[in-house]
């Protein structure tokens, strides 16, 4: 009896991304507590903030963003090619993430509250040969 | 509730023991502290042993090694707050009347192992790929934000870490004893902008202890019992970008009102701290968590030489810090901060960290500290953060 394959998948390499037929219809959405209003990245049970049940309005993101803060890594963990600007992003519907930017790995080359635009990008793939995506931030 | 002292502490020298069972590290911290109080190991009624990696059982463990006299052991992790987690049950059992004598345990066995290894599959795993999430990123960001908000120049951070490698030269049991000048540390290289290595803790090996009593009791074992004047844990309350980034600042001053409130004391009356300065940058954030300075000022705080043992900036490096320093800024405290070297020299094994700093406080309050004795210590504050997110903070007074 022949072994039945999986064929390969493209997954999202984190909850709140959302894959679209090609990369340019990926987008990241969040949850909206309808008690108190407070924004999460991607599902979510529970609300951290006022402890309500639900129930949650998912909410579709844009590809703006801003940059609260960043950080450039020059020990990475081995897999990752270093330095790279690792940062926090504001976006316009309320809620913030992590992310990487990508530019050139100076301090002065990111500027707090510098804009930015999301796109998706193929990240890494497993044993099985399905592909993760994920999304990057560049200079608006 | 009872008031509770301590009685003996301890800490064995941080560094690397690869030739020993961590089981044996924290035996040989529990036996010093025995010693330390006079007490023998068949009069503890009770142990709280912190450690992280190798939580399970190790508190039972460690009484194969120590004695085996069938008490109850309670095994603690908290992340970086495991340790002093473990002081704060001994405390309580204590406080609340259960137990008249217990043992507060931490020690760690980290090896050489780094902290940036990833865990499960790679294929999966998000960092590097969508920001990151390692310690070095975190407290890079916090400072960063810190930057953002006042100003602060990587030199400011820098000098934490002048003054910690300072302080610990006069430090036998630190992991290091070495001095480095403002140029070396900014020379250094780069881990997670603005943190170079020196601006970094290390990682290590280590155990520390501490023996509790009620404080009726504490005069038959010492002269010199030290009040536990407060003993708060706190875990991070909901704000904005806290499931992004770690808030290390809202769950350290809800711990600070409640400790001052409890202890009925001011920042101003802490003759010292001991704080939780995994990288340089959490160091300057904590000074204005805790209230040692005013909001925005940590930068000129450190320049200004208050949280240096003497209170002044070394001769030596005066030069040095003047380009960063504020002529015209009055410090709020003269709290000494970090005067045993700090997690930056003195290191960093997670269970033992808790423990350790209280240790440090103890030997100042009783007059034992040598070299670097803060001069007439009355009260200090041991001050722990784990991510994510506990916060601890133990006022003891003389």
């Amino acid at each position: 009896m022949a072994e039945t394959v999986a064929a390969p998948e493209i997954r999202p390499l984190v909850p709140h991304l959302r894959i679209g037929a090609t990369r340019e219809e990926d987008y990241l959405f969040g949850s909206k507590c309808s008690t108190c209003g407070a924004m999460y990245a991607g599902p979510r049970l529970f609300c951290g903030k006022c402890s309500a049940s639900g129930p949650f309005e998912e909410v579709k993101f844009g590809r703006d963003a801003e940059v609260h803060v960043f950080t450039i890594i020059h020990q990475a963990t081995p897999y990752v090619k270093a330095p790279y600007v690792a940062a926090i992003v504001d976006l316009p519907e309320g809620v913030s993430i992590n992310t990487n930017i990508e530019v050139d790995p100076k301090p002065e080359n990111v500027k707090f509250g510098m804009k930015l635009k999301m796109y998706t990008e193929k990240a890494s793939e497993d044993k099985e040969g399905n592909t993760y995506i994920a999304y990057r931030y560049r200079p608006a | 509730m009872r008031e509770v002292a301590v009685i003996g502490v301890s800490m064995i020298k941080f560094g690397r023991y690869p030739d020993r069972d961590v089981s044996q590290l924290a035996a040989q911290a529990g036996h010093e502290a025995l010693t330390d109080a006079g007490v023998e190991m068949k009069t503890i009624e009770a142990l709280y042993s912190g450690n992280l990696y190798q939580t399970s059982g190790s508190g039972q463990r460690i009484l194969q090694q120590l004695g085996q006299t069938g008490i109850p052991v309670v095994n603690v992790a908290n992340a970086c707050a495991t340790g002093s987690t473990a002081f704060r049950e001994a405390y309580f059992a204590i406080a609340s009347g259960a137990y008249d004598i217990v043992m507060a345990l931490g020690s760690e066995q980290m090896g050489k192992q780094g902290l940036l290894g990833s865990r499960g599959d790679p294929a999966t795993s998000l960092e590097g790929r969508v920001g990151s999430y390692m310690m070095p990123a975190v407290f890079g960001m916090a400072g960063m934000e810190h930057s953002k908000q006042y100003g602060t120049q990587p030199e400011h951070f820098a000098l934490a870490s002048v003054k910690n490698h300072y302080h610990s030269t006069q430090n036998r049991l630190a992991q290091y004893q070495k001095e480095s000048p403002l140029d070396e540390v900014m020379n250094g290289r780069m881990i997670a902008y603005p943190n170079t290595l020196l601006m970094c803790c290390p990682t290590g090996d280590g155990a520390a202890a501490a023996i509790l009593c009620s404080m009726d009791k504490a005069r038959q074992y010492t002269t010199q019992p030290i009040k536990v004047a407060a003993s708060v844990l706190t875990s991070d309350p909901w704000t904005d970008r806290d499931l992004s980034l770690p808030d290390i600042n809202t769950l350290t001053k809800n711990a600070a009102k409640i400790a001052y409130e409890t202890a009925g004391i001011g920042p101003e009356d802490l003759s010292q701290v001991e704080l939780h300065d995994c990288f340089a940058t959490a160091e300057l954030l904590h000074y204005e968590n805790l209230g040692l300075c005013e909001e925005g000022m940590a930068g000129k705080h450190v320049a200004s030489g208050a949280p240096w043992i003497g209170n002044k900036i070394p001769t030596k490096y005066q030069e040095d810090v003047a380009p960063f320093q504020d002529k015209t800024y009055k410090p709020k405290t003269t709290t000494v901060v970090n005067a045993s070297g700090g997690l930056l020299s003195k290191g960093h094994p997670l269970g033992a960290t808790g423990v350790a700093n209280i240790a440090e406080i103890v030997w100042h309050l009783r007059g034992q500290a040598g070299a670097r004795q803060v001069e007439g210590s009355k009260i200090g504050m041991a001050h722990v953060i784990g991510l994510c997110s506990a916060c601890t903070l133990n006022v003891l007074q003389k």
